[in-house]
């Protein structure tokens, strides 16, 4: 990857297209007769497009949506309205054999590699499970063969065959996460805070290997994670989200250079700069209070009631996300 | 020494499990100044968490064991003194903050009666008296309407409000020694600097020491006056905040720097990533603990473990290897 967005062709078709995509969860009350007292509007009409082979950062505090998000593009949860179409097809309202179908090219990396991989199954077992899902190859020699060179590939030593997860330390772990989202062949790869449960020195080995596994098979990442710099380094464009919705979205360093949401500005600024005097000359903003609660979100702007440039009708007016200049868009009533 | 409120010599911590021994303090010493910030940095297992544990002897031995060390706090050796006289070195003396707030907070008490105890404990405060200082504790951390949350359980706070209020018990006896470990690990980045704030600002205001336990070299950059870096059990480098983001001089140091992405500059080129992972605990170390993964390893390295050499003013590095010079120590 080079410092420069790749500029897709303006006739190319986005791989993935994200179209005011909700999810609400209901909130249920009562034991014996149970209803319905609202709903956590965990994502709340979100819409991006993501080009072939570009890494999209999806960024956020915890309880921001970037997960649910993740999980509702792949189909794993119901779309409660909106629309994502992955390759042409459409995500939602298709049959079990046309979604399965689409799981085989769009494939997630979980956080947790410890939680992710059945303890019971072997590696051979747990990389070669979405081959024998898919039926891509039917005997077990083959199988096995290809689970082989998937080990290789992600740099397992394929003499680890026969082993089970809790011999393999993290980052080995997550290889192996990584391994079988890739056994399918996808051209898609949601990836949910892959590096997160890692250690700085092991997060570079994962995060380089991602990066070589996508130039050599052009895959597309949407990379959800809340580590601010690691985003930056890997990803083209990236989505911040608050309380559900996106608020701010640009070509990365025009995002990091020039961040215009005040929500954006002061999530950055929290982040800390590894080195004393940089950090010590900084300007920080830090914000009051916690993110609210997803169920009853603030009226007009989410981040009204925290916001440091406040004023009145941000309480009353949803911002109209606008694209401000070329490919940055932002949603705020005071930019 | 008049000037180190706290000095750990030699300390040795292993825990005997049916696996066998694992070493996790190698024999690590260190001081610390009155009113001072020292960060202790280091991956999982590098033993920065068991050594605090081990100063304050909140290990259960066995399985642990503290086969060797001093722990002086002014001068007094906490590895000799009686377990009651700890009980009152813990809490009013040194007090500790973890990285799970939710797990080290009692949930079935109010967090008025977690914060009252020690008050009562300690400082021999009657119920009505510890009610107000614990008013007045919250109020200090930042919790709005303190009074009336005295009576919530600790499911009711948030993850931030929860580590405040850890801090504020910490806090509550005004120790001269806060351990935080990890405190802001569990926290999104803007209540983390919420908390890097506070403590900072609290640490001015009753010009306590401390200690600061983390994985995260952006945070030590922001909060420590001087860095310990520590790795599989041993520290390997030791300097003043600014001297070690500068000029690191053990090669795991240099390492852990490059491998880190940057928020503040564009990208250039591919992380650095360090080979390999972390030795096994489980084997008795031989030799430097990062020969394995080191780029500058020799002979000597896979032999004996080199000691904390002078390579400048406050500035210690364990490494038989010049790493400005690319040329071994003699």
């Amino acid at each position: 990857m080079t410092d420069a967005p790749p500029t897709p062709s303006p006739e190319a078709q986005p791989l993935v297209q994200v179209r005011d995509l909700k999810k609400y969860f209901p909130v249920r009350q009562g034991l014996v007769f149970e209803r319905e007292v609202g709903s956590v509007k965990a994502v709340d009409g979100i819409s991006f497009d993501i080009q072939r082979g570009e890494t999209l950062g999806l960024v956020g505090e915890s309880g921001c949506g970037k997960t649910t998000a993740g999980r509702t593009i792949l189909g794993l949860y119901p779309i409660t309205a909106g629309s994502v179409t992955i390759s042409g097809i459409q995500v939602g309202g298709i049959s079990r054999e046309e979604l399965q179908a689409l799981r085989r090219k769009a494939q997630i990396i979980f956080q947790d590699p410890y939680a992710s991989l059945n303890p019971r199954w072997t590696v051979s077992a747990i990389i070669g499970e979405p081959l024998r899902v898919h039926k891509l190859l039917a005997d077990d020699k083959a199988r096995r063969e290809r689970v082989h060179e998937l080990m290789l590939l992600v740099g397992l030593s394929p003499r680890l065959i026969n082993r089970f997860p809790h011999e393999f330390s993290g980052g080995q772990r997550q290889r192996i996460g990584v391994a079988r989202a890739l056994a399918s062949d996808p051209d898609f790869i949601v990836c949910d805070e892959p590096i997160s449960a890692l250690d700085v020195s092991i997060q570079a080995q994962v995060v380089n290997l991602m990066e070589d596994l996508q130039d050599g098979f052009n895959l597309t990442f949407l990379f959800i994670a809340h580590d601010l710099s690691m985003v930056r380094h890997i990803c083209d464009r990236v989505a911040v989200m608050y309380l559900g919705v996106i608020v701010e979205l640009a070509e990365r360093n025009e995002l990091y250079e020039n961040p215009l949401h005040p929500y954006t500005q002061a999530l950055l600024s929290a982040v800390p700069i590894p080195d004393p005097k940089k950090s010590r000359a900084r300007q920080r903003i830090i914000l009051p209070g916690d993110v609210p609660s997803p169920i009853n979100p603030p009226s007009g702007c989410r981040f009204h009631p925290r916001c440091p440039i406040v004023k009145a009708h941000c309480a009353k007016v949803t911002p109209e996300w606008r694209e401000i200049s070329a490919g940055h868009w932002v949603a705020c009533h005071e930019v | 020494m008049a000037d180190h409120i706290l000095e750990v010599n030699d300390l040795r911590t292993r825990f005997r499990i049916a696996e066998g021994t694992v070493h996790a303090v190698n024999g690590i010493s260190f001081w610390l100044e009155p009113g001072k910030t020292m960060a202790v940095v280091g991956e999982s297992g590098c033993g920065k968490s068991v050594t605090m544990l081990s100063v304050l002897r909140l290990l259960s031995i066995p399985p642990a064991e503290i086969a060797s060390g001093q722990v002086l706090y002014h001068g007094r050796d906490l590895l000799q003194i009686t377990e009651r006289e700890m009980e009152h070195v813990r809490g009013k003396e040194i007090a500790m903050v973890f990285q799970d707030p939710m797990t080290s907070l009692n949930p079935v008490l109010t967090i008025g009666r977690q914060l009252c105890e020690p008050l009562r404990v300690h400082m021999g405060m009657d119920n009505r008296q510890a009610r107000a200082r614990a008013i007045e504790l919250l109020d200090q951390v930042g919790i709005p309407d303190p009074a009336h949350r005295l009576g919530d359980y600790p499911h009711q706070f948030s993850g931030g409000q929860r580590q405040r209020a850890m801090i504020a018990m910490a806090l509550a006896c005004v120790p001269s020694i806060l351990i935080a470990d990890e405190p802001t690990t569990a926290l999104d980045v803007t209540i983390q600097a919420q908390i890097v704030e506070l403590v900072q600002r609290i640490r001015e205001n009753l010009s306590m020491a401390v200690i600061w336990i983390t994985h995260d070299l952006g945070v030590v950059a922001e909060i420590a006056e001087r860095v310990l870096v520590m790795y599989a059990g041993y520290i390997v480098e030791e300097a003043l905040v600014d001297d070690l983001y500068e000029d690191p001089r053990h090669p795991y140091t240099i390492a852990l720097l490059a491998a880190l992405p940057r928020i503040d500059r564009r990208r250039d080129k591919r992380l650095l990533s360090i080979p390999g992972a972390p030795p096994n605990l489980l084997v008795e170390p031989k030799g430097c603990p990062f020969a394995a993964r080191c780029e500058l390893v020799f002979d000597r390295c896979r032999v004996e473990m080199p000691p904390l050499i002078q390579v400048g003013p406050n500035h210690q590095a364990a490494c038989w290897m010049d790493v400005t010079s690319n040329k071994p120590r003699v």
